[in-house]
């Protein structure tokens, strides 16, 4: 291991034009200023997405309430669902891969930094697309502008038929677009991971997070083909006449379904397994100790690769499949939950015997291992078909994934902030505000996606904008909105820490958390190129070899 | 600080088990506090039919592994925060490096295959006699069909055709009457779901899916449409009624009637029969035969209109007429544009058909 960083003068020192920094900005191809414009650009369509939210949830704080229109409210759930998935989640993920991925492997850029660029301006050109539909076009029959036929659009809602206006073609261009995006930067982290690590960095002493990000690239390439068939297929129906899925026709609502959920499994899992890349680097560096298991969470993390890609089906066990069916993707969707099981047990193992400290990031990572728990075992129950028949479609379903997405995703993004700003910036984020921030969200969350189980068991479809006064359902909708504040109040509150800590924080030095891995070797933010002279690894931890030269890991491994 | 953290920590996690059990003290006592009146929240585990009680069993079983599972791995997660978090004193010493433990891993990889294989088998049988039933001599039939935003109940068996709220006999373990529903869709997709008589199936246009229910008890069971169908899918209400024999043959026989055709409101008939009125809907014994809307020839006989949005009252029609967006905005009804002495007419016609 010879990672020390040469200093590099900055070149960059005086005041210049507001223009020319933005123009420098636009025509990028360098990996970590794509991944931070990736971050940026999540945050803000967080902050929208978030807005929907609010918006849905005032909307049902009490019966019969009519602070927006059906039309509205479709609306809102459709590009709720829409911009957090394919807007936020996606490219704030890709944004982290692409800023970590090269610094931790060793790299000085991606394989292919114009088509990094080029990624992620599809991926932008996407989101911008499908909110022009605000402006652009009619969608459901007599019901305005802009995508009402929920994020999973299926046929034939969003036939010409009953989708007359082009709005639901927005939705459809929009994720096309970003789609192509999507796969271009998948196809980047796997050439760059496999080509472009450091002398001595085998797969075997790979860190867990490029790990983790090369599996959920190639699941990427899998998966977001179906999707972009399945649209141009639609596309397709709409205006050339095909019948595909014009069921007046001849055509099959069903295959939609399969193509879609064929995609939209698999993507949960590509949304979680940065997440729990971040997860395998942020534990261990707090608890003091090596992640426990590295074969096994690699080996699990593939097992799930393969295993989600036969799980699609339980997102339609009400579409009325034959028992053997049903009962192949119980099986499928139960055993994934082994290979997921191995993983919370390997983080605890890591903390077993550690000397945990409860920095922030530390903090979302132990609310992450919390509610992945809950929303794993919730999952289990929603893979058992007849209990399914019961929970699908209800508040149950809106509960269990917004566990996923919110307790799971969102916490490990928070973590992952909290715990590379300092990288990325140089300088800390506020412990004071974080801890705020987490006490508030965590309050928040489960306030708001607790509850959400309850009124699903109580028989309260997803989706609808209202509903009749019935016992139980009115206090636990009431209880459900004042959790939603309550996380739209913590994200003010990270937000104010990022611009304020971005001026004001204590200054990072390169490596505040006493890490181990090769991005923590060079300055916060790291100079242009990275590495003035690339390392070389002897072991999975560079920096505990460095720091430790009487007992390094490369004796053991 | 660590002190303090460690502290706050440990409020925290006593906070979220009381957030939970509150929770579920609370749905509990929602799901059991409304003796006699059990129609008024369609709870899961509330069932009042062979396919939802069965459905209830295994809910309670996987609920009681999960729950062990939740208890065990949250006790384990509670215990190493406790027990291994940093100490005073720590900071210049790292812990003792420990990269694994083949043992270890096997069993935890091991213990939830096992527990994967028992849930998977007690699915399997239930998903199997649900779904394997067949259907016995005795069965009333019934074809449901969904429409933006409405339900059609036909009973081809007995030749009627209602809309919104389905009647079905009750099944008593001597002499069982279970209903078989094919489920149909004229448009998008739908979803049944009545939660205490059983899971939901969706009704599919272009494919016929099938679901079944045998409620043992008598009352009004609520429901509604459970997969997104358009502007409307918030107000696609459904109400199960589930007679005694007597009572549904009663019910039968009235619903197998042509219209009464009462001398005293021949304006309001004229006036549904010259206006746009027949195009969709259907009143049997006229010359009203749409097929688009909700049958009317035995309106009066139903409690609620535009499917279980609005009470069937004489205002309630009037409004619905005039301005059906009042009372559904974005339901297909058109507004009628009718002056005011032919809506009262048309409502006192509307009112005859019992």
């Amino acid at each position: 291991m010879s990672s020390d960083a040469m200093a590099i003068p900055s070149a960059r020192t005086e005041a210049r034009p507001w223009v020319e920094v933005a123009h420098e900005w636009v025509t990028t191809v360098d990996h970590k200023r794509l991944g931070i414009l990736y971050i940026v650009y999540a945050l803000f369509f967080l902050v929208v997405g978030g807005i929907e939210a609010t918006i849905i949830r005032i909307q049902l704080i009490r019966p019969n309430n009519d602070f927006v229109s059906p039309q509205v409210f479709n609306r809102m759930f459709t590009m709720h669902g829409t911009t957090m998935i394919f807007f936020v989640a996606m490219p704030i993920l890709f944004g982290f891969a692409n800023y970590l991925v090269p610094l931790m492997i060793g790299a000085r850029d991606m394989a292919f930094p114009r088509l990094n660029a080029f990624s992620f301006w599809l991926t932008a050109l996407g989101g911008l697309l499908l909110y022009f539909s605000f402006v652009g076009g009619n969608g459901l029959y007599g019901a305005g502008n802009a995508p009402d036929v929920g994020w999973w659009a299926y046929a034939p809602l969003a036939a010409k038929a009953f989708s007359p206006g082009p709005s639901s073609d927005y939705w459809t261009i929009g994720l096309l677009v970003s789609g192509f995006g999507s796969i271009g930067t998948a196809i980047n982290i796997v050439a760059t991971i496999l080509c472009l690590r450091c002398p001595g960095m085998t797969l075997n002493r790979m860190p867990l997070l490029a790990w983790l990000n090369l599996v959920m690239s190639g699941m990427v390439l899998i998966t977001i083909t179906p999707l972009s068939a399945a649209q141009i297929m639609l596309l397709i129906d709409r205006y050339l006449g095909a019948h595909f899925f014009d069921t007046q026709a001849g055509g099959s609502a069903t295959i939609w379904m399969h193509f879609f959920w064929i995609f939209g499994h698999p993507e949960v899992y590509v949304l979680i397994i940065p997440c729990f890349a971040f997860m395998s680097e942020i534990i261990p560096v707090f608890s003091r100790k090596p992640i426990f298991g590295y074969p096994v969470m690699v080996g699990a993390t593939v097992c799930i690769a393969f295993v989600s890609l036969s799980v699609w089906a339980h997102h339609m066990f009400t579409i009325g499949m034959n028992s053997y069916a049903n009962s192949f993707f119980v099986i499928t969707t139960m055993a994934v939950g082994v290979p997921t099981g191995i993983k919370i047990f390997n983080w605890l193992g890591t903390m077993w015997g550690g000397s945990v400290q409860f920095k922030t990031p530390m903090l979302f990572a132990i609310g992450f291992l919390f509610q992945f728990l809950i929303a794993g075992l919730t999952g289990i129950m929603l893979s058992s078909a007849p209990f399914d028949w019961q929970l699908s479609l209800s508040y149950f379903v809106v509960a269990h994934f917004h566990y996923v997405i919110v307790g799971g995703i969102l916490f490990a993004l928070f973590a992952a902030f909290y715990y590379w700003y300092p990288k990325m910036t140089g300088r800390m984020l506020s412990e004071r505000l974080g801890k705020l921030h987490f006490w508030l969200f965590l309050l928040g969350f489960h306030a708001t996606f607790d509850v959400m189980h309850f009124a699903g068991i109580l028989g309260m479809p997803r989706r609808i904008y209202t509903y009749e006064p019935r016992p139980g359902w009115e206090t636990l909708n009431f209880i459900v909105t004042i959790g939603a504040f309550i996380q739209v109040i913590a994200i003010l509150v990270f937000v104010i820490n990022l611009v304020f800590s971005y001026f004001k924080g204590p200054r990072a030095g390169n490596d505040p958390w006493d890490a181990w891995t090769l991005e923590w070797s060079v300055s916060s933010p790291p100079p242009d190129y990275n590495f003035a002279s690339i390392p070389s690894v002897a072991s999975r931890r560079p920096l505990w070899d460095l720091k430790h030269p009487e007992d390094p890991d490369s004796r053991y491994e | 600080m660590v002190r303090s953290d460690q502290i706050r920590k440990l409020l925290s996690k006593a906070a979220g088990i009381a957030v939970l059990l509150a929770g579920a003290l609370l749905a509990a006592s929602l799901c059991f506090g409304a003796p006699g009146d059990s129609s008024q929240v369609p709870s899961i585990f509330d069932p009042r039919s062979t396919p939802a009680t069965w459905i209830d069993h295994l809910s309670y079983f996987v609920l009681s592994i999960t729950g062990l599972i939740f208890l065990v791995v949250f006790a384990l997660l509670v215990y190493v925060v406790v027990k291994y978090r940093e100490r005073s004193g720590d900071e210049r010493r790292e812990p003792a490096q420990v990269y694994g433990s083949t043992q270890i891993e096997l069993a935890w990889t091991v213990i939830p295959i096992l527990i994967v294989v028992v849930l998977f088998l007690a699915t399997a049988r239930v998903i199997h006699s649900i779904q394997d039933m067949p259907k016995p001599e005795s069965a009333v039939e019934v074809v449901a069909i969904g429409h933006q935003f409405w339900w059609e109940f036909r009973y081809p068996q007995l030749g009627v055709v209602t809309a919104n709220e389905l009647h079905i006999p009750v099944s008593e373990a001597a002499h069982s009457t279970p209903t078989f529903l094919t489920l149909l869709s004229v448009d998008t997709d739908h979803s049944f779901w009545v939660p205490q008589l059983a899971g939901k199936t969706d009704l599919i246009p272009n494919r016929a899916n099938h679901m079944w229910m045998d409620p043992y008890q008598t009352g009004i069971f609520l429901g509604q449409c459970a997969q997104y169908c358009g502007t409307q899918h918030a107000k696609m209400l459904l109400r199960v009624y589930v007679d005694t024999p007597g009572d549904f043959a009663t019910w039968v026989h009235g619903q197998q009637q042509p219209a009464v055709l009462d001398a005293n409101v021949t304006a309001g008939r004229r006036i549904f029969e010259t206006t746009a009125c027949i195009n969709c809907h259907a009143i049997g014994g006229t010359v009203a035969n749409g097929r688009f809307g909700p049958d009317l020839t035995h309106l009066m006989s139903r409690q609620t209109i535009a499917s279980g949005a609005a009470g069937n009252t004489k205002a309630n029609l009037r409004l619905w007429i005039q301005k059906p967006d009042a009372i559904k905005p974005g339901s297909l009804m058109p507004a009628m544009q009718l002056s005011n002495a032919n809506l009262d007419a048309l409502v006192d016609y509307l009112q005859t058909l019992r």
